[in-house]
């Protein structure tokens, strides 16, 4: 059996049990912050408890909780240009991506086994391959199988919203209190050139028909997922050219039909795909692009930024991806859940979260006092817990945080190739991964070699492993203070 | 008059089985196979033919 993808001992590896719930009843913590547990500041307390442990709908949450998605929905209802179905491979990570399709039976005993060696697992998400309402049998025997053996599993969707307004009730009663729905235009003029059809009403549509109906079950499916209470997360791909700037239209409509947070996520296109997008040179956007996109929608619904894009069968905290561990071949015929990992996982969150929210705050503080007017991106190599704890050469993405006087906040990641492969590090990958650095000031981690160290050093970007496994932005408040000659904090971690 | 399947382009994704509505089409092996003699083309039911309208691959649910 596979390891659990993060272990306690990594968590908690510079604080003890015992320190931190002595910090704790010490009042070490900072008044403000006591009764919370990591809740964001400016969030409705009611809807703290349902985000809190769900990786996808909490920043902070992504940090501690992992996912994982069962591949039972293949049917899909309507074309999308950036999708190909018949596309299939293992080593790809992107939505609609899948290696093994699975019944709900099947899907039962993935997800016990999953429970049973991955203690961080939080949330169930069926999002596809195709579509989770259209293909809504299979969907819903899943979410009623897993709901009766594991009874605190988030159960979660994503669709395109063509078919939810037909279930918005049934997922109401199965208590699925988070989906997401794809929305990339409201105007189906800028439709027409992202769906070439539609299967609706059993027949086919197609051009701005179909776009206009598109977005007429989507309107109506998120009102009523928002007059029921539920959790509504927008994702929408970012086109160039075709409605990048649109997303900002798109962005007021969800927001004034209570959606809770946007997803805007990058088109990810290769002709090699097989996609239309693919095929014809349509280009996705490179980070910084979908980094000022982001920026300019600040201040309308909430911004997720923290996707990672993950395949319809991942398992494990967001950016990793422990599915090929959990293939049918290795799960056995007769699986029976063991709630004590997870159980014993959750205390220890607990207690780990209070001490961090109160070293966030303090080392956010710090920076809004400072008034230093300037800012810093830093790429962070984490392997969860919300520190610095990875190495520079296992790191296979950075977490990336602005460092500015409006605090310190997570605005993405960058996917890299690993550095060190069997203890030595190539040439070439440094390279790809100084390109997928553009922009980045400093690269914070555990540890690194001083080979590399120097090749980042002459692109400009300098990494600092002296903060190794404190809370990421207490490194980031001492690393601002350094740079900016403003008074540094007391190490808290 | 019958449809047919052209099993090495079919994604097994299932969705003609459900919209058919003369139950005709099954998972058999490798892929998704019509049954010549349930298959009624939708004549009476729908104005087009369920299965190759909402099949995602071109070319693939076509008249046998």
């Amino acid at each position: 059996m596979p390891a659990p993808i993060v272990s306690l001992q990594s968590l908690t590896s510079t604080t003890s049990f015992d320190q931190l719930l002595a910090t704790a009843q010490s009042g070490g913590c900072a008044s403000s912050s006591c009764g919370l547990s990591g809740k964001q500041d400016d969030m409705d307390p009611a809807i703290w408890e349902k985000v809190k442990d769900h990786p996808c709908f909490s920043e902070e949450a992504h940090h501690y909780f992992a996912r994982m998605h069962v591949a039972v929905a293949p049917a899909c209802n309507i074309q999308c240009n950036y999708c190909n179905r018949k596309y299939d491979c293992a080593n790809e990570s992107r939505p609609g991506v899948v290696s093994e399709k699975l019944t709900p039976d099947q899907a039962l005993r993935k997800v016990i086994t999953v429970a049973n060696e991955v203690p961080q697992l939080s949330v169930l998400g069926i999002a596809g391959p195709g579509d989770a309402c259209y293909d809504w049998k299979k969907t819903k025997a899943t979410f009623e199988q897993v709901a009766r053996e594991i009874p605190d599993i988030k159960l979660c969707i994503s669709t395109n919203g063509l078919a939810l307004p037909d279930h918005v009730a049934e997922l109401a009663e199965m208590n699925v209190d988070h989906v997401t729905i794809t929305i990339n235009m409201v105007d189906p003029e800028v439709g027409a050139k992202i769906y070439p059809w539609i299967f609706y009403d059993q027949r086919r549509y197609a051009g701005i028909e179909a776009a206009r109906i598109l977005h007429e079950r989507q309107m109506l499916g998120l009102e009523m997922l928002t007059a029921r209470g539920i959790l509504t997360k927008i994702n929408s791909v970012m086109i160039p050219g075709v409605n990048d700037e649109h997303l900002i239209e798109v962005n007021e409509w969800v927001k004034e039909r209570g959606a809770f947070l946007h997803n805007v996520m990058p088109l990810i296109s290769d002709p090699a795909h097989g996609t239309h997008y693919g095929l014809t040179g349509q280009r996705g956007p490179n980070a910084m692009e979908l980094k000022a996109l982001q920026d300019r929608l600040e201040g309308g619904a909430k911004l997720m930024r923290h996707c990672r894009q993950c395949r319809a069968d991942a398992v494990g905290l967001l950016g990793e991806d422990g599915g090929q561990e959990f293939t049918l071949d290795r799960i056995p015929g007769e699986v029976t859940y063991d709630a004590t990992k997870r159980e014993a996982y959750r205390e220890v969150v607990a207690r780990e979260r209070h001490d961090h929210v109160a070293a966030r705050r303090e080392a956010i503080g710090m920076l809004k006092a400072a008034s230093s007017g300037k800012s810093l991106l830093v790429a962070v190599a984490t392997k969860g817990g919300g520190r610095v704890n990875d190495h520079f050469g296992h790191a296979k993405e950075f977490q990336v945080y602005e460092a500015s006087p409006r605090g310190i906040s997570f605005v993405g990641h960058r996917k890299i190739e690993q550095y060190c492969l069997g203890g030595w590090g190539e040439k070439a990958t440094l390279e790809g991964i100084i390109v997928a650095l553009e922009g980045i000031n400093i690269v914070l981690c555990a540890k690194i070699g001083d080979c590399p160290k120097d090749q980042l050093a002459e692109a400009g970007i300098r990494a600092i492993d002296a903060y190794g496994h404190d809370y990421i932005e207490t490194a980031i408040s001492a690393l601002y203070a350094a740079e900016f000659g403003v008074q540094p904090l007391a190490a808290t971690a | 008059m019958a449809f047919k399947i052209i099993a090495s382009q079919c994604t097994q994704c299932g969705a003609c089985e459900f919209e058919c509505p003369s139950g005709a089409i099954k998972f058999k092996g490798e892929s998704y196979v019509i049954e010549r003699d349930k298959c009624t083309e939708c004549e009476g039911a729908f104005d087009t033919q369920q299965c190759a309208s909402v099949c995602p691959v071109p070319k693939t649910c076509v008249p046998a």
